[in-house]
């Protein structure tokens, strides 16, 4: 469960930016998650709930998540596949000859404040 | 609370307790973030990681807009493990990361591991887990420095609480630094510590169907060890399918089997980290030499 370590990560970035953008109050924030990433967005915005509510910044902030997929490389096809989880043979070729090229990333991508 | 790590009350020990925390800390905090009011000691033996989130407040504007923030959100974990990693290369350190779930076996193979490499190579290990410092004990009973970092109720090592563990532990120049990490499959496959590479130990005992459960694990290790190899007539473990699944998440996984009991399969495995090791020196001696052939260029253009 490591969601709520991430989630005191992300109150930190927005502390931190509402320092440099001077902002005090933020209604909405983006994060993109990758469906490759170790992030379970229920999960995640279970823990925002409880984080964000114990500090003024973000208490009334909303949190929406956006997913990118899986992108994955497959040697044998030299093609670019969607994949839905690590474990997904290549959908072209069925083989697993599959790197991992998108879909992992835990970002802050913006907010919006006041 | 320090970087990602907050789920934590986390403590490393052997750590002199001061309050104007000139402790160990080495980096500068330009990163903004306070480790003052929000430290709290339980003994001297111990950093203790503060709770909490310090609030910042900042008059504001009344009219909503938009702000690109564009930040990983595991930005801070990774600059830290950034800062291990050059640490490590500066020093010629191979620092491995050692995960796998509760019991598979990690401070077995560690201890044999350093009765077998002590003689040749110094070698140094941070033992990582949420309660006790049994652990470390163990591997000190070897003869060889270790420190517990206990993570309190944290489910994984970050890089912050490693670059603390380096300061306090001073790993000899061109050492093997083992870090044990906090028995888990899921957490320590996020967080980067700044090792040259994950290990990941699987027990046999323990089904082999573990790589396609928890693939990010797999995904981020560059060597898989099979352990409790001696127990293999007992158990219906199907070692070649097991590799089958780690190579399914991750093609390019080196797989040993061993036994940290009887000490079948440790040749592979000793070897597997003497050349680890010797690249690592020899990126050293490399950065070494250009820092010297730069001095005397310099005397010789003078
Ligand atoms: N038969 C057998 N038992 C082993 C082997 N390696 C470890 N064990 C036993 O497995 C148990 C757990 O070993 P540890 O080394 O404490 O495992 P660990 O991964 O460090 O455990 P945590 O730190 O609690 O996650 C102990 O009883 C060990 O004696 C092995 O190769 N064969
Ligand atoms: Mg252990
Ligand atoms: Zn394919």
């Amino acid at each position: 469960m490591h969601e709520m370590s991430l989630t005191e990560g992300v109150v930190r970035i927005l502390e931190e930016q509402a320092a440099t953008h001077g902002f005090s109050r933020i209604k909405t924030v983006w994060l993109e998650i990758g469906e490759l990433s170790t992030v379970v967005p229920d999960s995640m915005e279970f823990c925002f709930g409880a984080v964000a509510a114990g500090n003024p910044l973000t208490k009334d902030a909303r949190l929406e998540i956006i997913r990118v997929p899986g992108t994955a490389w497959c040697m044998d096809c030299s093609a670019s596949v969607e994949i839905a989880t690590r474990t997904d043979p290549c959908p072209r070729c069925g083989g697993y000859q599959v790197t991992v090229t998108a879909g992992t990333e835990m970002r802050i991508k913006e907010v919006e404040v006041e | 609370m320090c970087t990602v790590c907050g789920c934590g009350d986390a403590k490393v020990e052997g750590h002199a307790h001061s309050h104007d925390h000139d402790h160990a800390h080495p980096h500068d905090h330009d990163h903004g973030h306070d480790h003052g009011p929000d430290h709290h000691h339980d003994d001297d033996r111990h950093i203790h990681y503060g709770r909490g989130i310090a609030g910042v407040h900042v008059p504001g504007l009344s009219q909503s807009r938009i702000v690109q923030i564009e930040r990983d959100i595991l930005g801070h974990n990774n600059d830290f493990a950034g800062r291990n990693r050059a640490w490590a290369a500066e020093h010629g350190v191979l620092a491995l990361n050692l995960v796998s779930s509760p019991g598979s076996g990690k401070t077995t193979l560690l201890c044999r591991t350093a009765e077998a490499l002590k003689a040749k190579v110094p070698v140094a290990v941070i033992e990582g887990d949420q309660q006790t410092s049994f652990d470390a004990d163990r591997i000190r009973a070897t003869g060889i420095p270790a420190l517990q970092v206990n993570t309190g109720k944290g489910c994984h090592l970050d890089a912050h609480m490693v670059e603390s563990a380096i300061a306090r532990l001073a790993p000899a120049d061109d050492s093997v630094l083992f870090i044990e990490n906090v028995g888990n499959l899921v957490c320590p496959a996020a967080f980067d510590l700044g090792e040259a590479y994950k290990v990941a130990i699987l027990s046999v005992t323990e089904g082999e169907d573990k790589p396609l459960k928890y693939p990010d694990m797999f995904a981020a290790a560059g060597l898989m060890i099979l352990n409790k190899i001696d127990l293999l007539p007992h158990t219906d473990f199907d070692v070649a399918r097991c590799i089958d699944f780690a190579r399914r998440v991750n093609p390019d996984i080196v797989v040993l089997q061993l036994s940290a009991r009887t000490g079948e399969g440790f040749d592979q495995w000793l070897a597997w980290i003497t050349e680890g090791r010797r690249r690592a020196v020899a990126e050293r001696i490399t950065a070494l030499e250009a820092k010297l052939a730069a001095a005397k260029a310099s005397l010789g253009t003078a």
